[in-house]
């Protein structure tokens, strides 16, 4: 359902994603691990299509669809999630308006009836309690005073709210002590391991990938991916790191 | 009888409260609007004001209130200047003993529209407290002001007054001025006063966009969140959302 091919990218001038080639299919979870600087975020960014992150060669397709013509808010409307690493603080914004709105936007897009209150507030303790997360949290304002653990669990929430048909999740595990790593893996699970869905799951720990088994692993290094296995790469990059197994 | 011979002298730029006033509007203007309101001790009262776009919204829009709070008496007033090409709300506040002043403002505005709040609160008497929060979004080439002077006579102990300032410009040549005046001759007082001025959070935009929010809405949020600073304390809900909704309507039209 994703297809990158041959993707460039760069910031401010700095090439960063060098001839990327990558495809996920429906149904599949792809891991993708790498050393810091390599480019995983930018990757994410590019497809959520983050201003300042300029694509300068190669295609994405999204069930079939140029993923790389659509403004940001379409690709969500589209389908497509991006879970961020640094989940951002909005004051003044209550996550149960923001989510309706965002919920709301994207169905009208698709041509759909809004949510009504009721309706949306069901649907939000539905999957606040799936991630555990206190439904008190989802009326405060979004990610405001939240600790990065439960950022992270919200960032989940928000993603069964939205129920994306791909998921793009760029470091969701880090900051999560064990218990609440379990949780937001689990939370994936059931929100994500669906026929028609697909996940590219940015990590540098393989405890993530215990709980959401990847098909494949992908190594990410100097803006490529540079080698591709199955969830078994994960094992051997824990125990032997990045250069050995780069280099094997 | 001229305009000329009514009011002898008009005010000009140089004069402070009128700073950063569309001074030009005023020509054939009558300035001599002044409301005069008297609160009896212990009581309260409260105003709503509203100049929006109507029938009768003239080019220029003056309102002048000339407010004396009794002791132990308590005023609100929660207004907003979303239309007319100038539009003053200007207040004058004299408090007793133990009274308190609340004042939620807001001005939007793009074009070159001039919008402003003039406030002068006197702490006549000890132990009053005065609480004034402006919130200024503009564009284009709009301008929105507040000038706020307090003062505190010198019998005025136990004062305790706040004015609070934001502004948010959403194009490069609008402008915002913030003017506190503070004249303090008590000792033992709290005043506090800020004012700051920013731009649309952009990486709160795009991680709105990534949840599938168009900008325009990503827009009407942020600065809903924004204004509602100045209508914390109302605690009418009919009425915030009214005066909420004339700036969020005001924005979307982006006049
Ligand atoms: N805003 C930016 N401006 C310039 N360089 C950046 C910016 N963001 C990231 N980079 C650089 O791009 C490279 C890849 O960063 P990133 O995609 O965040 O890596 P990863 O997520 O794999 O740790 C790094 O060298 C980083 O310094
Ligand atoms: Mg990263």
């Amino acid at each position: 359902m994703l297809q990158i091919e041959n993707l460039s990218a760069e910031i401010g001038g700095t090439k960063i994603l060098d001839g990327l080639s990558l495809s996920v299919g429906a149904g599949e979870v792809h891991a993708i691990m790498g050393p810091n600087g390599a480019g995983k975020s930018t990757l994410a960014y590019v497809l959520g299509g983050r201003p300042g992150y300029e694509v300068t060669g190669g295609s994405v397709r999204f069930d079939g669809k140029d993923l790389l013509d659509m403004e940001p808010h379409e690709r969500a409307a589209a389908g497509m999630f991006l879970g961020f690493q640094y989940p951002v603080e909005i004051p003044g914004v209550s996550n149960v308006q923001f989510l309706r709105e965002a919920l709301n936007a994207q169905r009208k897009h698709r041509g759909e009836e809004p949510l009504n209150g009721g309706e949306f507030l069901k649907l939000a303790k539905e999957k606040a309690a799936l991630l555990k997360l206190d439904m008190d949290m989802l009326k405060r304002h979004v990610n405001v005073g939240f600790s990065g653990g439960e950022k992270k669990r919200a960032e989940m929430v928000q993603m069964g709210i939205l129920d994306p048909s791909f998921a793009v999740l760029d470091e969701t595990d880090s900051g999560l002590d064990i218990d609440s790593l379990r949780v937001v893996g689990d939370g994936i699970n059931a929100i994500m391991r669906q026929p028609g869905k697909g996940v590219l799951l940015i990590t540098h720990y393989q405890r993530l990938l215990q709980v959401v088994q990847p098909d494949y692993v992908h190594i990410l290094s100097q803006g490529r991916i540079a080698k591709t296995g199955s969830a078994d790469l994960a094992n051997q990059l824990e125990a032997e790191g990045y250069d050995k197994v780069m280099a094997a | 009888m001229s305009e000329l011979a009514t009011h002898p002298t008009r005010p000009t730029r140089r004069d402070e409260a009128w700073r950063y006033s569309a001074v030009e509007a005023l020509e054939g203007v009558d300035l001599d609007v002044w409301r005069d309101i008297t609160i009896a001790p212990g009581e309260s009262w409260s105003e709503c004001l509203v100049i929006e776009d109507g029938a009768d919204t003239a080019a220029t829009e003056l309102r002048r209130l000339r407010i004396d709070i009794g002791a132990g008496a308590r005023c609100a007033i929660f207004a907003i200047a979303a239309a007319a090409e100038y539009a003053r709300i200007e207040i004058e506040v004299r408090m007793g003993r133990g009274a308190h002043f609340e004042m939620g403002g807001i001005t939007v505005g793009g074009r070159d529209t001039v919008r402003e709040f003039v406030t002068r609160v006197v702490h006549a008497e000890p132990e009053a407290t005065s609480n004034q929060t402006v919130r200024s979004v503009h564009w284009g080439k709009g301008t929105g002001n507040f000038l706020g002077s307090i003062d505190v006579v010198r019998d005025a102990q136990k004062t305790d007054a706040a004015q609070d300032f934001k502004g948010l410009l959403l194009d490069r040549g609008a402008s915002v001025n913030a003017v506190p005046q503070l004249e303090i001759f008590a000792d033992d007082v709290k005043c506090a006063h800020g004012a700051t001025v920013g731009q649309l959070d952009e990486t709160a935009r795009y991680y709105m966009a990534a949840r599938g929010i168009p900008p325009e809405l990503s827009r009407r949020l942020l600065v809903q969140a924004f204004i509602g600073d100045a209508l914390v304390g109302l605690s009418d809900d009919d009425t915030r959302e009214r005066l909420m909704r004339v700036a969020l309507d005001k924005l979307d039209k982006h006049l």
